[in-house]
């Protein structure tokens, strides 16, 4: 098992080394730098200055090799050209909101999605199974910034507790996670149904009939193990996104997450935030990744005796 | 008075093609300590007769038309799923064709083995699993206090069709349903898996309703036959008397397709064409379009045949076509 996770941190490795230098030379070859929008009038001297403090004036082969350097011996992820903060700084500060945010959305998700699937497909072909899949559609295809703003006016406006927008008070988490998670419940929900179906009409669960135990046995001793091994390797990424933070959502309910650092660093061409926040969350569903494989080998003995 | 008593039982599934008649009037006694058979072509309703008595019919598309299964005084087909499920498993256990998918690949042998008797008989964990080692040595299984832990793909074919039956006579049921124990397996391993219901079925007194399209196997196994065709009985009597005696075309012409009754050399036997569309009503005799033995011309047309004691215990679908 050691061996196996060992393996699975080198590759990830990898995995972060090819992000790394795709996100690099997409920034590098972005148009403009950090000192050129139009708002600032900077004369050309001060800018090659500015430049020069930040190590931006360096080809682009050497600013490639220094960034993962001073990563590594100082574990510095640079300082924003934008808010002259260290990238650190930012990601700490913001990232406790988008925790918060991404684990209660992950319970919504769960917690919905997951028996309405169990349901769907153990109540297939009737009148649960259609209203939970006509859920579930309507979910994926209602966008989240539709969602939040409708929760903000239904529920927000006439509950008095539930905030319309802001972030301070622990009942604040409410409306942005349903935001956040439904769209994750939707597709899991979906995901579920179709591989408990098919464990459902396996052999294995008409011999678990044929012992004589009732439905609801069958379902969760015999059929969920199997039928939640696609949603396990799903949550584990799908985790990574939602505690990544979500521009849309965040705006929409002024939350002080990580999300808006990806657009707003884009825009004012802050190359070492960009890159920062981009490795952090590779980081991230390199993680969750490999957590959601040793959760699958955990419930599946075919695989866990294999890795071992 | 026998210990299952099925009659006039009609499974029917209702697909888009129509109802399928998949079972269509069967009748038939199980008698304590016997082995029955049935035995017929893929598709002639042999395994959903016997679904149907466990309540294993996936409903919908499947409906039971109709027809009774006493057993014990409690009727299966109408009884409600709560006392079937203290019936299923506990007095009628059943094992099945393919032993390489009917054991749960997610849990160990051990939890499946000792499923029955905790859910039956509220045994404790520790006294479940130590009847489960006994279970597995009684089916000839090798080091039982290791191989229970196991999980089913650490088994062989032959290994796991025998802990399958460990796991469907644990309980020591009364009637244990074998639907093709042993198609699935290799020949040598078939031998020894028949030897083993029929040693295990001796000690028990289990009665054995054994499905199969092997009439080898039949007629080592049954005290009697059932041969179906269509979803109907077409001949039954004791297993001698039906292979020293076959009266129906049906039952003929699948004795005389068995390959080793055939002179070497010799163009093999088959009879031609496929079984009946069963999501058409069938008028007359079923067996009319493939009857090459008897005279075809002679089957009936207008009225279904009826099932008639010919000869004593001796039941046959008399219709002179078939007979001659």
């Amino acid at each position: 098992m050691l061996k196996y996770i060992l393996q699975r941190l080198l590759q990830g490795l990898l995995v972060m080394a090819a992000l790394y230098t795709i996100v690099f030379f997409l920034v590098g070859w972005m148009p403009g730098d950090p000192f050129s929008s139009n708002e600032k009038n900077i004369s050309p001297e001060v800018r090659e200055n500015m430049k020069k403090a930040w190590g931006l004036d360096k080809p682009l082969w050497q600013q490639y090799l220094i960034y993962p350097k001073n990563l590594i011996t100082e574990g510095s992820l640079g300082v924003s050209t934008e808010k002259n903060r260290p990238v650190w700084d930012i990601i700490l500060q913001s990232f406790p909101a988008s925790l918060i945010l991404g684990v209660s959305a992950l319970f919504i998700a769960v917690g919905i999605g997951v028996p309405i699937g169990i349901l769907s497909a153990t109540k297939k072909n009737t009148a649960i199974d259609y209203g939970g899949m006509a859920i579930a559609m309507i979910g994926i295809c209602i966008p989240s910034f539709i969602i939040g703003p409708v929760l903000q006016l239904t529920l927000a406006a006439k509950i008095p507790a539930l905030k319309i927008a802001g972030w301070g008070h622990p009942l604040d988490i409410i409306l942005p996670s349903i935001t956040l998670g439904l769209g994750t419940a939707a597709y899991l929900a979906r995901l579920t149904r179709g591989s408990m179906l098919e464990i459902l009409n396996q052999d294995y669960i008409r011999t678990a009939k044929a012992k004589g135990l009732k439905t609801f046995s069958v379902v969760i001793k015999h059929a969920l193990r199997g039928g939640l091994l696609p949603s396990v390797a799903f949550i584990g990424p799908a985790f990574a996104a939602l505690i990544s933070g979500s521009f849309i959502v965040e705006t929409i309910f002024q939350v002080p997450g990580m999300g808006q650092h990806f657009v707003n660093a884009a825009i004012k061409r802050d190359p070492f935030v960009l890159r920062g926040v981009v490795l952090f969350y590779g980081l991230l569903i390199v993680f969750m990744n490999l957590a959601a494989d040793l959760i699958a080998a955990a419930l599946n003995p075919r695989i866990r005796l294999e890795k071992t | 008075m026998p210990l299952l008593e099925v009659k006039n039982l009609k499974t029917h599934f209702h697909t888009r093609d129509g109802i399928v008649r998949a079972v269509d009037g069967v009748s038939f006694p199980v008698e304590k300590g016997k082995t029955i058979g049935i035995v017929g072509e893929s598709g002639s309703g042999k395994s959903v007769t016997c679904y149907s008595l466990l309540g294993l019919v996936p409903m919908p598309p499947g409906k039971i038309e109709g027809g009774s299964a006493i057993f014990d005084d409690t009727d299966l087909l109408k009884c409600h799923e709560n006392d079937l499920c203290k019936i299923r498993g506990k007095r009628i256990s059943m094992i099945f064709q393919d032993p390489m998918t009917s054991l749960n690949p997610y849990l160990r042998i051990s939890t499946q083995i000792t499923e029955p008797l905790r859910i039956h008989m509220g045994m404790d964990k520790k006294r479940a699993k130590k009847e489960a080692i006994e279970a597995l040595r009684e089916v000839g299984i090798p080091e039982p206090e290791k191989r229970v832990n196991m999980y089913p793909h650490e088994f062989s074919g032959g290994m796991r069709q025998r802990a399958m039956i460990a796991m469907a006579l644990i309980t020591k049921p009364e009637i244990l349903i074998a639907d093709e124990p042993t198609t699935a397996l290799d020949v040598t391993v078939q031998k020894q898996i028949l030897e083993l219901i029929k040693s295990r079925q001796k000690e028990l007194g289990t009665a054995v309703i054994f499905i199969t399209h092997d009439l080898a196997v039949i007629s080592e196994i049954c005290d009697e036959v059932n041969v179906m065709y269509a979803g109907k009985i077409v001949e039954r009597a004791n297993s001698r008397e039906l292979f020293s005696n076959p009266l129906h075309a049906y039952t003929r012409s699948l004795l005389q397709s068995i390959p080793a009754t055939q002179l070497k050399g010799e163009k093999l036997f088959t009879i031609s064409g496929l079984p009946p569309n069963l999501a058409k009503p069938i008028q007359g005799c079923a067996f009319r379009p493939r009857n090459q033995i008897g005279n075809s011309d002679e089957c009936l047309t207008q009225s279904t045949p009826e099932f008639k004691e010919l000869d004593s215990n001796h039941w046959v679908q008399n219709c002179p076509g078939c007979l001659t």
